[in-house]
């Protein structure tokens, strides 16, 4: 645990950054003592990531200046600022997905064998290395066979291995499930037994106030408080953060859907679905207006029975029936033809058009179902970006901001801004809520549910229990690639879909 | 379909200030500031080649044709800013036609091959000059068809996909003037090349003319939009619901079309297809043109202006060439290190680096101040 | 005594011309010869082969032709064939390039065969071929000179349309051409540039020329080659010149398209570059197994024509 009395490990003194006209940060301080795990939280866009990439030599800092064991340092990139001790891995993963994840691990530090880069030794210490952290798997295979998850766990312990003084982690647990969390804040507390200091970005708050020793929040690019974690309510970090009063509100919906209800007719019906090495064969309806989640640890089916029913891939046997006419699902065109929508698990490969603006990202899918020729007029255009960016509380100066240039978490609102624009019948949203703030998330949850009111279907796939509970009509459980039941109305409870999950 | 437009999540704030900018012209350059350095990179040039030449700017009429320098620039640039408009949607994909030049050469050979049956005498009306251009045009787009379906449907990469004919192009229009260079006569295929409306050569017309009408097909539906996407991320965009095979086809016979007509310019200037010299290389001056309008060739945003200005650039730098006293055996380097001084002053990076270099100076003027 | 000079000259173009132009016999009846051609990258190349080919017919010799396509690969292997099939009793070789043929000489050596280089050189010792046939470029430049030197007596402001550049044809062809009118000091070059060779490019470059330079200051245009003598021509035309008679012409090669403008007073002269090295290289293996010995080079050279009678006399 932390003291005051001990020196600081990372001082960082009036940090300012302004990419275009607002500031990102203004005047931030911040310090990390050895030993502790010291959380920095806000709302998307606050700056949070802004903050470790100035501390790590990704941007330049306008002012300010940064201290390491008492000395300054310049830090010039992310290569320079390992060198110095400060490793960090950030919110979009920068891995290498072509490599194996022995390469990953090692890549630029090779282990040696009588001068030669041994492929055999580096395997070897690879899979030694992430046994240390109860990872078992085959390091040669191509990084990007593997889930988010364990690319992030890849990349933590790459960042890890490095001999840091200083390990920086962004959003480390958003993709990941609640035993991997575990196994990773093991390896976070046996790192701070070492001395190591540890910044931690999330959004998770129960993690927060497992793990943290501090806490600093930012909200607009200024630091608004500095706590000791176990002095700091709930409530009160919340409003902090979001610079207003706020109560969560996560609990149970009561059942919308009754049978028999012409509103409430089947939307799509699945008939064994399949597809090998992705899903055993499944049955799925979802009803208008009813909302079905999906629950299941990582790599349980939950993405891969969204992908089969977007026709991402296509399914082997099985057929579909869209209001009772059959249809072929042969790929995420024909899917959004029949009225689909899917809001995807991995924003930036999956979902994100960078360059184009936050205006051309929201209309996009619209825009394609419309077809070329039936241009959206610029007008209208900005209107619905103008709509969404103000109903999500998307972060930016204006719709003309390349999509890049925004924070991770209102990337991730644009991509379901895109979805609602386009209005399909059934929306299968993927993790919506990663990587979102506290606030949104709630608002989001709102515009779920508002959705189904209208009649929509919804298909909602999360790693959060109590979301899952709070929303579903219906939680489709899933396990090793198959699904194994459902549970309806009463039968919802976060201890039902654990227990659901584990049995045998 | 148009119940898909009406959805409204929370009513449109209508006090809501006006936006600023103003949408049209920054969508010309799509937003990009390079614009301005690179008319300012055409604008060097050019009065560079005004102090090469005293007479660059000077236009005469003559016989009823404007003659000159800048006047020859223009006609010179034509068939380039022909071939970089449609490379600019290739590249823009993250494509790249290499076939360009070896397609204006089969559409030169065919316009020249069905103009000589005419000229000898057939009465079949596909020979006629109009229908000649018409055949040539097609031709070029089943070659621009052909290139999209190796790329669209059989996923080759573009690189490879084209090179075949680029490769195989030369040999195809050589079978067709049976290894000949054939010349004709006829007039309207003259026009394309040396004709002139108010003594403005009339390549420079088309030019113009392509170049509005791809705007318009591009930026007036939602062409432009989607074939960005494509090239920034193909992944995304097919989740999206983004018909990447359409958009791929379309591009390159736009790209096709484009380099037929550039035949046909190259072809009527001479009044004579050569399969073996037309069209040589030009593949690369319009893969310059566009990267100098700031496209990039890992595709996304592109400016179909800023392409059509990056052809000027060449086709001035070259007539510049001609006209100096340099030494002819220096031109490509001249050519090449201008390019790169021009793709420099649009480098942020460099600016920057270049800035750092200045500041002690700018820091020792102001302490004797 | 310019006018002595300009006889002296002309006296020597004459006995040069006489020199070297190799009479074409018969002979060679029964031999197999292989010839590996680069390819048939321009309309010269391809009437080239056909000559040859021709000539080959017509003196009984059975030719094995081999189209390289312009790969060296293709041409070593096609030979390594023939010498290891050991049916030919010579080789006629038209190089890609210049380096790279020791071995393979080499080795046609070893095997006793002879072989002949046309067209192009390489850079092997002279002992490992018989002997070079080739066009003389410094002579086609020298005799574009001379013609013009008579045709402007000796006073005229030339631009010059280069060949590509660092080609032998462009380098040798602008030697012989100033080595000319460095003679007369009314004769000079005022602008030059490059054209590739190439129709199009000649016209661009001649309209840069036109437009750069005071067009009545031009008095005559050298080109290398014809093509960009006609490109110049169309440039001169839009210019609203005459060319032939505003501007002259003079350019190499004698390719079919500017006897036409030859006819039409639009050109006024061209070298021929003989594609006829056929006769020559059949004649030098006919000597070579004779057991004579030959000069390492017999350049061919045209003649120079301003009108298409005459060269259709020597050509039936
Ligand atoms: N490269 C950039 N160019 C311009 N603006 C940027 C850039 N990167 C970040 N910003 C802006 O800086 C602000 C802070 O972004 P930052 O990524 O630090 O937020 P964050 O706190 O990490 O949010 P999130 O929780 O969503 O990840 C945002 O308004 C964002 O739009
Ligand atoms: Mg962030």
């Amino acid at each position: 645990m932390s003291t005051n009395e001990q020196p600081a490990l990372l001082e960082v003194r009036g940090l300012t950054k302004t990419f275009t006209a607002t500031p990102a940060l203004s005047e931030v301080d911040f310090t990390l003592y050895p030993g502790e795990v010291h959380a920095v939280l806000g709302e998307n866009g606050a700056g949070k990531s802004t903050l470790i990439k100035v501390i790590t030599g990704v941007y330049k800092r306008d002012a300010g200046t940064i201290r390491l064991n008492g000395k300054l340092i310049e830090p010039r990139s992310p290569g320079h600022a390992q060198e110095l001790g400060i490793s960090a891995v950030y919110q979009e993963i920068n891995l290498i997905p072509t490599l194996s994840v022995a390469e990953n691990l090692y890549v630029g530090r090779q282990p040696r064998f009588l001068g030669m880069v041994s492929m055999q030794l580096m395997n070897k210490k690879a899979r030694k290395l992430l046994k240390t952290f109860n990872i078992d798997i085959d390091v040669t295979r191509d990084l990007s066979s593997y889930s988010i998850a364990i690319q992030q766990i890849v990349a933590i312990v790459r960042g890890v291995d490095l001999s840091a003084k200083i390990l920086i982690l962004d959003e480390p647990t958003s993709s990941l499930d609640r035993h991997e969390v575990e196994t990773l804040f093991s390896v976070i507390r046996s790192l701070e037994e070492h001395g190591i200091g540890i910044l931690l970005i999330t959004h998770f708050l129960d993690q927060v106030y497992e793990i943290s020793d501090r806490i600093t929040v930012l909200r607009n690019g200024r630091k608004v408080g500095e706590h000791l974690t176990k002095e700091l309510p709930r409530a009160k970090l919340i409003s902090e953060m979001l610079g207003r009063e706020f109560t969560e509100t996560l609990g149970k919906r009561s059942n919308q859907i009754t049978n028999g209800d012409s509103k409430h007719d089947t939307f799509l019906d699945i008939k064994g679905f399949a597809k090998r090495g992705m899903i055993e064969p499944f049955d799925l309806e979802i009803k208008k207006g009813e909302i079905v989640g999906l629950a299941g640890l990582l790599g349980s089916g939950r993405t891969e029975m969204g992908h089969l029913v977007f026709g991402i891939n296509r399914s082997e046997k099985g057929e579909a029936f869209v209001e009772s006419k059959k249809v072929k699902i042969s790929s995420p065109r024909k899917a959004i033809r029949y009225g689909f929508g899917l809001c995807p698990e991995d924003r930036k490969v999956e979902g994100l058009i960078a360059d184009l603006t936050i205006r051309e990202n929201i209309i996009l899918a619209l825009q394609a179902k419309l077809g070329w020729y039936r241009h959206i007029p610029y007008k209208r255009q900005e209107q619905y970006a103008d709509e969404m960016i103000e109903a999500l509380h998307i972060v930016t100066t204006d719709a003309e901001k390349p999509v890049r240039e925004l924070s991770g978490g209102n990337q991730q609102k644009v991509i379901l801004a895109r979805w609602l624009v386009s209005n399909p019948e059934l929306l299968i949203l993927d993790e919506p809520t990663r990587g979102i703030d506290v606030g949104a998330h709630a608002e989001i949850i709102n515009i779920i549910k508002r959705l189904a009111k209208e009649g929509k279907a919804l298909m909602v796939i999360s790693s959060e229990l109590a979301e899952v509970v709070d929303y579903s009509d219906r939680v489709v459980v899933l396990r090793d690639r198959k699904k194994l039941t459902e549970l309806t109305g009463d039968e919802i409870s976060e201890d039902a879909i654990m227990q659901a999950i584990a049995e045998k | 379909m148009v119940e898909m437009e009406k959805q409204v999540l929370t009513p449109v704030n209508e006090n809501k200030p006006q936006r600023a900018t103003n949408f049209k012209w920054r969508n010309i350059f799509r937003g990009d500031n390079r614009a301005l350095w690179t008319i300012l990179a055409l604008i060097i040039i050019l009065l560079v080649d005004r102090m090469v030449s005293p007479t660059f700017f000077t236009v005469r009429m003559v016989n009823g044709r404007l003659t000159g320098s800048l006047i020859n620039t223009l006609d010179g640039a034509a068939p380039i800013m022909l071939l970089s408009i449609g490379m600019t949607l290739v590249i823009a994909t993250k494509g790249v036609d290499l076939s360009v030049g070896a397609v204006m050469a089969i559409c030169a050979a065919v316009s020249a091959v069905l103009i000589n049956r005419h000229e000898a005498g057939s009465d079949n009306i596909l020979y006629y000059p109009g229908f000649v251009i018409a055949i040539a045009i097609l031709v070029g787009a089943l070659c621009g068809l052909w290139n999209g379906i190796l790329v669209a449907l059989f996923d080759i990469q573009p690189i490879i996909a084209t090179l075949i004919l680029m490769v195989a192009g030369r040999g195809i229009a050589q079978m067709i003037t049976d290894g000949q260079s054939p010349t004709y006569t006829d007039e309207t295929l003259a026009y394309m090349g040396q004709g002139t409306i108010f003594g403005m050569p009339f390549p420079v017309y088309v030019a113009a003319i392509a170049l509005v009408v791809v705007y318009l097909l591009v930026r007036r539906t939602a062409l432009g939009l989607l074939i960005e996407s494509v090239g920034i991320n193909a992944k995304a965009s097919h989740y999206t619901g983004v018909n990447a095979t359409v958009i791929k086809l379309f591009v390159y016979i736009i790209s096709g079309i484009c380099a037929a007509i550039a035949g046909l310019i190259v072809a009527g200037e001479n009044t004579y297809a050569d399969p073996h010299t037309a069209g040589l290389w030009s593949e690369l001056d319009a893969i310059v043109a566009v990267v100098i309008g700031g496209t990039l060739l890992s595709g996304g945003r592109f400016s179909l202006v800023l392409s059509a200005l990056g052809a000027l650039i060449i086709q001035s730098l070259r007539i510049g060439l001609y006209i100096s006293d340099l030494h002819p055996n220096a031109n490509l380097v001249v050519k090449a290190i201008v390019i790169l001084l021009v793709l420099l002053l649009q480098s942020k990076e460099f600016k920057q680096a270049v800035g750092r270099l200045f500041k002690p100076v700018l820091k020792l003027r102001a302490v004797f101040k | 005594m310019k006018l002595v000079k300009f006889c002296l000259l002309l006296a020597l173009m004459v006995t040069f011309v006489g020199a070297v132009n190799v009479k074409a016999q018969d002979g060679g009846e029964g031999l197999t010869i292989g010839f590996s051609q680069i390819g048939s990258e321009s309309a010269w190349r391809t009437s080239f082969t056909d000559a040859v080919k021709a000539e080959a017919e017509a003196r009984g010799i059975n030719l094995l032709f081999s189209d390289a396509q312009q790969q060296q690969e293709n041409q070593i292997a096609a030979m390594r064939a023939w010498i290891a099939q050991g049916d030919v009793d010579a080789i006629i070789l038209a190089p890609v390039v210049e380096s790279g043929w020791d071995d393979v000489l080499q080795e046609a050596q070893d095997a006793g065969i002879p072989v002949v280089i046309v067209d192009r050189n390489v850079d092997s010792d002279p002992s490992l071929y018989v002997t070079r046939v080739s066009s003389d470029f410094v002579h086609e430049g020298r005799l574009a000179a001379a013609w013009l030197v008579q045709a402007t007596s000796g006073q005229c402001n030339i631009v010059e349309l280069q060949g590509t550049v660092g080609s032998a044809a462009a380098n040798d062809r602008m030697t012989g051409f100033n080595e000319v009118i460095a003679l007369f000091p009314g004769m000079q070059i005022i602008a030059s540039e490059t054209g590739d060779f190439v129709r199009a490019q000649g016209k661009q470059v001649m309209e840069s020329f036109l437009s750069s330079e005071d067009p009545a200051n031009i008095c005559a245009v050298w080109a290398h080659n014809d093509d960009m003598a006609i490109g110049a021509i169309e440039a001169i035309k839009e210019a609203g010149l005459v060319p032939g008679t505003d501007i002259l012409v003079v350019s190499v090669d004698a390719i079919p398209d500017i006897f036409d403008s030859l006819d039409a007073g639009e050109a006024n002269a061209t070298v021929e570059l003989s594609p006829f090295m056929g006769g020559p290289a059949f004649d030098a293996v006919v000597a070579t197994l004779n057991g004579e010995e030959l000069p390492k080079w017999i350049p061919v050279a045209g003649k120079l024509y301003t009108n298409r009678a005459d060269y259709d006399a020597d050509h039936q």
